[in-house]
């Protein structure tokens, strides 16, 4: 009785799926990005390549651990050689350091922007480019309605998108698939070495459609992510766990 | 650019080309003559008859009389037009832009060409040559102006190509007649006493004004170059431009975009059975109350797409004001160039790239709206110093000559002037133990360094930079450097770069 009852929903929740646009991974060709255990946060158990995610950094600190972590996953997005475009108000962003994370700084697109609404027009229009491998934005705020019109672009193309929310006043509410928190943590090393490690950092999904939101720890070592190794079981408590 | 003119003058055309035709008057005396006002006068003499003092606008009579054994044949009207047409078309080989200058002569417009031919020199000796060879007598200048080439190829006793902007000089010593003038001011001011162009060059322009007329002041500025010469071209340069004139004036946005969708249809018809592109064009609305009002578009590659070239006009057409309304449309295509067909693809690629048309149509659109020069690629520069480390490329197509460097850790935002950070470290080069940055502390629990960076003194001046690599306790990295050499009691030696991630 008990199992087919979790039959009936486990089938529901994937009809459910379904009805939202998130189709199943055909068989036979998986679509692993690499993320490790990360992915198994997504619906499906799959990355949701074609939405738009969103990547929250309140500080500079955080910007630039995002970055890194972003510029591994647009790597793999690009592998098959295609564009990324990055729209920015005010770029911080070392081209020559993308190389360190897989990306070819050549096969990105910088568009500078005088303000956040041209920002937004530009990512619109950028996101209806069918076959771009993935798109950038620095934006602060976006409301309900902008994010909507976004994801009305993408499921038309199904280009990746980011936006990136460098130093936003509050959260908000949007169509965005999940939202992303990155910070930097002190990296491994080897018993009393010296010198600093591979980057390392605790991603957080604070937010995810038809997902479980949850915390994890990844290094980036030799052009992968790897999960971190824990020596003691930490126990994380989601407070902040919100509903999709 | 600097305009250049070639002059030829075919000093025997017509008995030339007669010569040509029957080789056998080769070494025979003859002239062209034909009956004006009930006498027969000479219209051209080949050179034998003019070596015996045979001229044209002689009395054929008295040239019978001088050379008993000259033959006299009938000229063939029209016949000097054919054959200078025939050998300005042949001259197309050399310049586009070739006019028939009557009776005897050609102007081609050189800028820009001689130098395919190894230099002005070589050009005019192989444009002569070939010529001579095929049996024309020709002789040839170049010059600023069309009026100076003229002058010297008829006159020109020193040398056949003028330096640029020394037409005044060589006019000089030329007599008034090389000014392409009318029989009536030439023998006026023979009369005068101006036997050479110095004579009068230097009068007060008032004055010649008043004696010669207006006529003669056009002649001696073409030559000079003080004023433009229009060429009646053999094979004019058709511009790219449509115009669209409206019956009633056009007040609406949807008026205006079915003008430049009309416009765009008829020039790209054009352009495709060319096969070239637009790269700028320009919409131009005359409107009602006599102001014009314009729009310009620029593509990143030449295209002839309808479609897409309205989305960029479309882009405009708000900042477009039609007032009481426009009356004529029209549309310049000022810069076009060959499109290079696109390959037919069968199975549509997962990821397109950087030479896909949906990027470059999706980069025109972001161009036309925010400006071209906020779009930017990067490729790699073989600087060490990280602000130089790369430089936007030129196209999308442009490839990157040297490979991004990853054998040293560069930071993923980097500031775009390094800020000063109070550091407390041992001397003289040990990483900083600690630094204030925004007033936070932050303890450095890791670090990795000194990588030194000299500056190069061959583009700017100033000191070295050690770089330093750090974590603090928070596991946040950053990339701090100190400038110059430690000198105790310096302040503003060190400064934050950039964040790692």
């Amino acid at each position: 009785m008990l199992d087919t009852r979790k039959d009936i929903i486990s089938r529901l929740q994937k009809d459910i799926l379904l009805w939202q646009g998130f189709t199943p991974p055909p068989s036979g060709k998986p679509k692993d990005l690499g993320l490790g255990p990360i992915e198994a946060a997504f619906p499906n158990g799959v990355f949701p390549t074609g939405n738009i995610h969103e990547m929250m950094c309140t500080t500079p600190e955080q910007a630039a651990a995002t970055g890194g972590m972003m510029a591994g996953l647009i790597a793999i997005l690009m592998r098959r050689g295609g564009t990324c475009i990055w729209i920015s108000t005010s770029r911080k962003l070392f081209p020559p350091s993308l190389k360190a994370f897989n990306v070819e700084p050549d096969r990105i697109i910088f568009i500078d922007v005088a303000k956040e609404k041209d920002a937004l027009w530009a990512m619109e229009e950028a996101l209806k480019c069918e076959g771009l491998a993935a798109v950038v934005a620095e934006i602060k705020e976006i409301s309900f309605a902008q994010s909507r019109r976004l994801q009305l672009a993408v499921e038309g193309s199904k280009v990746t998108g980011f936006i990136l929310r460098n130093d936003p006043r509050k959260p908000g509410i949007n169509t965005c698939v999940a939202r992303w928190q990155v910070n930097p943590l002190p990296s491994k090393i080897e018993d009393g070495l010296p010198g600093i490690g591979y980057p390392c950092w605790q991603i957080d999904l604070l937010r995810v459609r038809n997902g479980n939101p949850g915390r994890w720890e990844l290094e980036w070592i030799d052009g992968c992510f790897v999960p971190v190794e824990k020596e003691e079981e930490p126990i994380y408590h989601l407070h902040e766990r919100k509903a999709g | 650019m600097q305009k250049r003119f070639i002059s030829l003058w075919f000093r025997h055309l017509t008995t030339d080309w007669l010569t040509l035709r029957r080789p056998e008057l080769k070494d025979l005396p003859f002239v062209f003559a034909a009956p004006i006002h009930n006498r027969i006068i000479i219209t051209a003499a080949n050179s034998l008859a003019q070596e015996q003092g045979i001229f044209n606008g002689m009395a054929a009579a008295d040239a019978k009389a001088i050379v008993p054994d000259l033959k006299i044949i009938d000229e063939i009207p029209g016949q000097s037009f054919k054959l200078l047409k025939a050998l300005g078309e042949w001259c197309i080989r050399y310049s586009p832009l070739i006019a028939i200058d009557m009776p005897d002569g050609l102007i081609m417009d050189i800028s820009g060409c001689p130098h395919l031919w190894g230099g002005e020199r070589n050009y005019l000796k192989e444009i002569v040559t070939r010529l001579r060879s095929k049996g024309y007598d020709v002789r040839g200048a170049i010059a600023d102006t069309a009026g100076a080439a003229w002058a010297v190829a008829r006159f020109g006793k020193v040398k056949p190509i003028i330096e640029p902007g020394a037409q005044a000089s060589a006019l000089l010593l030329l007599p008034p007649v090389a000014l392409r003038l009318e029989p009536l001011i030439l023998e006026r001011l023979q009369k005068l006493g101006f036997y050479k162009i110095k004579d009068f060059m230097n009068i007060g322009r008032s004055v010649l004004r008043r004696r010669f007329g207006e006529g003669f002041l056009l002649r001696l500025n073409q030559a000079l170059g003080n004023e433009d010469e229009p060429l009646q071209l053999l094979q004019p340069v058709e511009a790219y431009s449509e115009r669209l004139p409206c019956l009633e004036a056009i007040r609406t946005a949807i008026g205006i975009e079915i003008a430049i969708k009309t416009l765009l249809e008829q020039l790209c018809k054009r352009l495709h059975g060319e096969g070239k592109g637009i790269r700028t064009a320009i919409l131009k609305g005359y409107r009602v109350d006599g102001h014009v009002i314009q729009a310009t578009i620029g593509t990143n590659s030449p295209s002839n797409n309808v479609n897409h070239l309205f989305k960029l006009f479309e882009l405009k057409i708000s900042s477009l004001e039609p007032a009481l309304g426009i009356e004529l449309f029209t549309l310049d295509a000022p810069k076009v160039e060959d499109v290079e067909p696109g390959q037919e693809i069968l199975w549509s690629p997962e990821d397109c790239s950087l030479e896909d048309t949906g990027l470059a149509q999706l980069l025109d659109r972001l161009a036309n709206k925010i400006g071209a020069a906020n779009i930017h690629r990067y490729l790699p520069q073989e600087h060490h110093w990280p602000e130089r480390s790369f430089k936007p490329a030129i196209s999308l197509k442009e490839k990157p000559t040297t490979a991004w460097r990853t054998d040293r850790p560069r930071p993923s935002l980097l500031l775009n002037r390094p800020e000063p950070v109070e550091v407390t470290f041992l001397v003289p080069d040990y990483p900083p133990a600690l630094f204030i940055y925004q007033n936070k502390i932050h303890h450095v629990k890791k670090a990795d360094g000194p990588e030194r960076i000299e500056r190069e003194w061959w583009l700017e001046e100033g000191e070295h930079r050690d770089y330093y690599q750090v974590e603090d306790e928070k596991g946040q990295r950053y990339w701090l450097f100190r400038l110059g050499h430690y000198e105790g009691g310096r302040p503003k030696q060190w400064f934050i770069h950039g964040f790692f991630a």
